[in-house]
């Protein structure tokens, strides 16, 4: 099938290094302590952060540093049939996994001993790029909710099909069976926490694809720091100081 | 980078489940006019300001592509809805389509209508896709005129009546195409103007010149709703129907669900189905198989006529079932049990454009006006096609390019059009051309985006290349190429070295193509759809640019060039102890002909090393060879022919059979110990994903015709093996010297041709090699002019961890796909030469009328085939002119001709004298004709 049309068209609309139109807003959930909503096109995250807080299980307590805890689940009405979901099955259980890895990563957590940090994801729609759309989401509401990071980590996804690099897929072009590289990145430190693809792809052809998403996570690191810029300046504006 | 600035977004629904997908609308889109003064013009490529901008609907695309491919027609702007239609139906149209649009010589431009923010379209309740799109053209088409704001024309062409009333209805400019085209003055395009039924065009004139009162002369094809059902059940089977190239009243359909091929006899079986189609076929009831099959023989099989032809190299090219003869039916053999049935639908088309000439005919009082002509395609599988022309005077006796149209059940031939001329008839040059069109052979100059992936010039070995760690600097040793004589295109070349334990080293040393060929570039591309270079007579298409074939990459003498190398150890009784590969830079210090490295073996006066080391050389060709031939492999003769052409007119001065030498058979030998030792190294890397080289053995079907000759003279064949075959065929022999090679070629001919394949893609078992005796075999020798050698060098290098193995590789399908192509083009290369070397025999014999010795290779009812050693040749000699009745009798048992009441008689293996003479029976089309002396 034709995804890349003849002048370099994608069957959306798009061109191939161009991403979808990305909405981001905090303070989705009210009696969360940072919360957060992200779209990517069709796609639809909410996250929500509870935290830093008192241990609830003893025995999970870790001495020099904060324990973060995630849990990602899927909305029954977020794609086309309408499935009950089970929870915990290996794909949320896996995503739960990545997401919790790749916040802990930038989360300053030996400044919050004995505490906990809960981060709950749930896709409202999905139309691909869930993974990197929970991650930024996620990224947003630990900020709202105050949490010391040592930088912003986002992410995008990049692909490869008709021979070009696509960023951002969307699910008709994720379907395709394609490689699908994402990557999460420090974007300051220019730091890469998160790589994942699982599919074949040449080194040199990888690594066009992989630099594409590079260039998306900074984009949407840039619209991030413009959200919460333009929070804090409302903020501000509310204590009116 | 997009920041989403400028973009609204809208979504689509539809569907059962609910898919939501998004569109974005953009305004960066651009008009394509080249002086437009608003929108960006870097890629514009549409006309100067006098031009009319022409928007074309669908159907004009999909059934007016030979217009559109003429030059004539430009400016064109082809939308995106259009695009997106054509692909759906019609995918070849397409990639025609995708090809103009390509084009730096063409002015077509695709505008992306559903992409732009005032032109996108949104379905409205109740309205069909149909009209929605309709209405998107002339949405698109209202822009472009008020964009363009008076500054050129623009106009609608559509054949759609109701959508062109809407669009004048709307202010637009809009006109059929046949109104257009009449307005630009030109009779010429005219022709290529598709005037069908359905559109209501000019029907009253067409339909004037058709007999009023006509019956179906085939029957309605099925619809399609029945046509699947029918599948379902199993009433009905699907297949691909294949014409007999050499009788084209019968044709098969391979079918799965009954798992044999079902035979179709005679054109009304066929119904209106073309070579390549895919068809819907009903058997007959099994008591009629037998009869259909006379029937079709008497109604039809008189109508055609055989010509002289070359002799058949394999079973590929020889005649398949039985020509027409009145065979007894109690000697029916098995082939006339296979199951026989009938089309009932086609249901996909394999329509394409043919090549050929019209019938002669007189010309029709009033010239200028319209006249209906017969065009005759020079692919005999194809019917003939009637044609509507307005240059009938111009065109009879051109060879031209026709394209099919329609064929209804009323109409005895299909209708098509003219596409257009080649060029005179039987001038050389049209008629090369005609070869390669015919065999889809892609002749045209290598593009700039090719050339561009070629080396500077001119190449030389650069530093790098010695530095590298995986090439081994030979240029010491004493390497020599052995070719045919003119060879430029050398791709092999050798060395034998004594070494002190007394054994050899060999080395054969291949051109490193993949060196500058990486893969996925243009250059790449281009090879891979090339797939070979075409040998004709006096002329060579070439799969890379000259400057690989001819220099970069050609191992001439005297220069250093790279290589891919295998070397061996190699003991006096040649058994080799040792294998290595790698790549190497080797200095060749002659480029040998077959006569000069012969003749230096032959001269014991010569001591010096290269003649050493071809005696050497030799010496381990012929045990190696020996052996090979004890192993069963089969030493199969065929008759090649060798021109000698006049430089200045290129006329063919003398014809004679090809000389096979000992030094031809020692460069084979080595080639093929090189390639198997190549097989084994790739496949033992990549079991699933190598390229190799298999020929299947012949079944007991296939070997019958040569069985049934050697029984009628009381020779006894075993066919059980390939060993025992070969021993057999050894032990032919008779009081004539030249019958063990007339049996070899005869058993030549049974046997199927070698094919490329995937090793994924079979089991171990079906990699044998037949004709070789070998369990494994590919190609490696020739990467110059064969895209197989590219490939198996690659997976080599990969294999030696020197380069890693392109994505091809990696996707089954796709390399399954490449091989296909590789059968394909190979095929039509071969298919090619044999044409250019009948051509070139007709234009020898043209002004030498030869009187020759022949020998009888198969009876007839009306006379018998004759083969021809000395030209290589083969052809009818008819006992009875045509029309006349029959006064001999065949007799099938002893392959035996005798006239009813005489005891003349004739049969097969006989030598008989007859003389050759070229004749024109109609005017332009010479024949080739055999008579008896
Ligand atoms: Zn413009």
């Amino acid at each position: 099938m034709e995804y890349v049309k003849l002048s370099g068209f994608r069957l959306d609309g798009r061109r191939p290094t161009e991403m979808r139109h990305i909405h981001a807003e905090v303070g989705a959930v009210a009696n969360a302590d940072g919360s957060a909503s992200f779209e990517m096109g069709n796609t639809k995250v909410i996250a929500a952060v509870y935290g830093p807080k008192e241990v609830e299980n003893k025995g999970q307590q870790i001495g020099n540093k904060a324990l973060v805890r995630c849990e990602y689940s899927m909305a029954n009405f977020s794609t086309g049939d309408r499935a009950r979901r089970p929870k915990g099955d290996r794909r949320s259980t896996e995503l739960s996994l990545v997401i919790r890895q790749t916040m802990e990563a930038c989360i300053l957590t030996h400044l919050m001993p004995r505490s906990q940090i809960d981060i709950y994801v749930q896709v409202l729609q999905a139309d691909g790029g869930t993974r990197s759309a929970c991650i930024n989401a996620a990224t947003l509401a630990l900020a709202d909710a105050g949490i010391p990071m040592c930088d912003l980590v986002t992410s995008c996804a990049a692909g490869y099909l008709n021979s070009t690099p696509l960023l951002d897929l969307n699910y008709l072009e994720d379907s395709a069976g394609g490689p699908d590289v994402t990557v999460g990145l420090l974007s300051k430190l220019d730091k890469v926490t998160l790589l994942q693809m699982d599919a074949k792809l040449p080194l040199d052809i990888f690594e066009n694809v992989m630099q594409l998403a590079i260039e998306g996570c900074k984009a949407i690191a840039n619209l991030i720091r413009q959200v919460l810029l333009e929070n804090t300046k409302k903020l501000e504006y509310l204590r009116g100081t | 980078m997009l920041q989403s600035k400028s973009f609204m977004k809208m979504t689509r629904h539809g569907r059962a489940v609910k898919v939501v997908r998004e569109h974005y609308l953009r305004d960066d889109i651009y008009c394509g006019v080249q002086y437009c003064k608003v929108c960006d013009t870097k890629d514009a490529r549409l006309g100067s300001s006098e031009s009319t901008i022409l928007v074309v609907d669908t159907n004009v695309i999909l059934h007016q592509i030979d217009l559109l491919e003429n030059p004539a027609m430009d400016d064109v702007v082809v939308l995106d809805v259009v695009m997106e239609e054509v692909k759906n139906k019609n995918l070849s149209v397409y990639n025609r389509l995708k090809a103009l649009c390509t084009s730096s010589q063409r002015k077509f431009f695709i505008f992306y209508n559903e992409y732009h923010k005032d032109t996108y379209v949104k379905q409205m309740v109740g309205e069909t896709s149909n009209d929605r799109n309709d209405r998107a053209i002339r949405v698109a088409t209202q822009w472009y005129q008020n964009h363009l704001a008076g500054s050129s024309r623009v106009l609608l062409i559509t054949n759609d009546r109701e959508n062109k009333r809407k669009a004048i209805e709307e202010g637009l400019s809009a006109e059929t195409v046949e109104s257009y085209v009449k307005s630009l003055g030109q009779p010429g395009l005219l022709d290529l103007v598709v005037v069908s039924s359905s559109e209501d065009v000019n029907v009253m004139e067409v339909e004037e010149t058709r007999p009023s009162k006509r019956k179906a002369i085939y029957s309605e094809h099925k619809p399609m709703s029945e046509i699947t059902h029918g599948l379902h059940r199993g009433i009905y089977h699907q297949g691909k129907l294949r014409v007999n190239r050499y009788n084209p009243f019968e044709a098969y359909v391979g079918s799965e669900s009954i798992g044999d091929e079902i035979i179709i006899y005679g054109r009304s079986n066929m119904n209106r189905a073309f070579d390549g189609d895919i068809v819907a076929v009903e058997l007959l009831p099994q008591d009629q198989w037998h009869d259909v099959k006379k029937l079709s023989i008497e109604d039809e099989g008189k109508d055609e006529e055989e010509g002289v032809h070359l002799v058949p190299g394999s079973a590929d090219d020889a005649p398949r079932g039985t020509v027409p003869s009145a065979v007894p039916s109690e000697t029916m053999n098995s082939t006339s049990c296979r199951p026989s049935g009938k089309v009932i639908g086609i249901i996909k088309r394999n329509w394409q454009s043919y090549c050929g000439s019209l019938e002669p005919m007189s010309m029709p009082a009033g010239d200028g006006g319209v006249a209906y002509a017969l065009f005759i395609s020079k692919d005999r599988r194809i019917p003939k096609i009637r044609i509507q022309t307005r240059q009938l005077g111009n065109l009879l006796n051109k060879r031209i390019i026709v394209a099919v149209d329609s064929w209804d059940c009323l109409s005895r031939y299909p209708s098509g059009h003219y596409v257009r001329t080649i060029g005179n008839i039987g001038d050389k040059k049209t008629e090369d051309e005609v070869i390669l069109i015919e065999n889809d052979i892609n002749s045209r100059p290598f593009s700039m985006q090719v050339l561009a992936c070629l080396p500077p010039l001119p190449w030389n070995l650069s530093p790098e290349d010695l530095m590298n760690p995986n090439r081994v600097d030979l240029r010491h040793v004493r390497v020599f190429s052995v070719d045919p004589p003119g060879c430029t295109d050398i791709d092999d070349a050798l060395h034998c070295t004594s070494l002190s334990n007394g054994n050899f080293e060999v080395g054969v040393h291949i051109a490193d193509v993949t060196n500058f060929v990486h893969p996925e570039t243009p250059l790449d591309k281009e090879a891979s759809q090339r797939g070979t270079s075409v040998y004709l007579v006096d002329r060579r298409i070439d799969m890379l640019p000259k400057p690989l074939t001819e220099d970069i990459c050609s191992l001439r003498s005297d220069v250093e060039r790279l290589a891919f190398s295998v070397i061996w150890e190699i003991t006096p009784q040649a058994e080799i102890t040792s294998t290595r590969y790698t790549k190497s830079v080797i200095k060749s210090c002659a480029a040998l002909s077959y006569v000069e490295a012969q003749a230096r073996m032959d001269d014991s006066r010569l001591m010096d090393p290269l003649t050493t080391d071809l005696r050497n050389l030799n010496s381990l060709a012929k045990i190696m060879r020996q052996r090979r031939i004890e192993r069963g492999a089969l030493t199969l003769a065929s008759a090649e022919v060798k021109f000698q052409i006049d430089t200045e007119t290129h006329d063919p001065l003398d014809i004679g059979i090809y000389q096979i030498r000992e030094a031809n058979q020692m460069i084979e030998e080595f080639m093929l110990a090189a390639n198997i030792s190549v097989a084994e190294k790739i496949l033992k890397h990549f079991p699933l994903c190598s390229l190799l080289r298999r020929h299947p053995s012949p079944t007991k079907d296939m070997l019958e015709p040569l069985l049934r000759i050697t029984a009628s003279i009381g020779l006894d064949l075993d066919v059980s093996s390939s060993k025992a075959l070969a021993d057999s065929l050894d032990h032919a022999v008779g009081e004539d010297p030249y019958f063990n090679k007339l049996i070899r070629i005869l058993a030549t001919r049974c046997m199927t041709q070698a094919v490329y394949f995937c090793s994924g893609d079979l089991s171990p078992q079906e990699f044998h090699h037949y004709g070789l005796a070998a369990p494994l075999y590919t190609h490696f020798t020739s990467p110059i002019r064969r895209y197989a050698d590219v490939i198996v060098h690659r997976l080599l290098a990969a294999a030696l961890g020197i380069s890693k193995l392109p994505p091809v590789f990696l996707d089954r399908n796709q390399l399954t796909s490449v091989s296909d192509n590789l059968n394909y083009r190979h095929r039509n290369a071969q298919m090619a030469s044999r044409a250019s070397v009948e051509l070139n025999t007709v234009i020898y014999f043209r002004k030498r009328p030869t009187d020759t010795e022949a020998r009888i290779v198969k009876i007839r009812a009306n006379g018998f085939i004759v083969f021809v050693p000395k030209f290589g040749i083969e052809g009818p000699v008819y006992l009875v002119k045509r029309g006349e009745k029959s006064d001999w009798l065949v007799d099938e048992a002893n392959q035996r001709v005798t006239k009813a009441g005489s005891g003349v008689n004739y049969r097969v293996l006989q030598a008989v004298k007859i003389h050759m003479e070229v004749v024109e029976h109609q005017p332009n089309r010479p024949k080739l004709e055999l008579t008896l002396i």
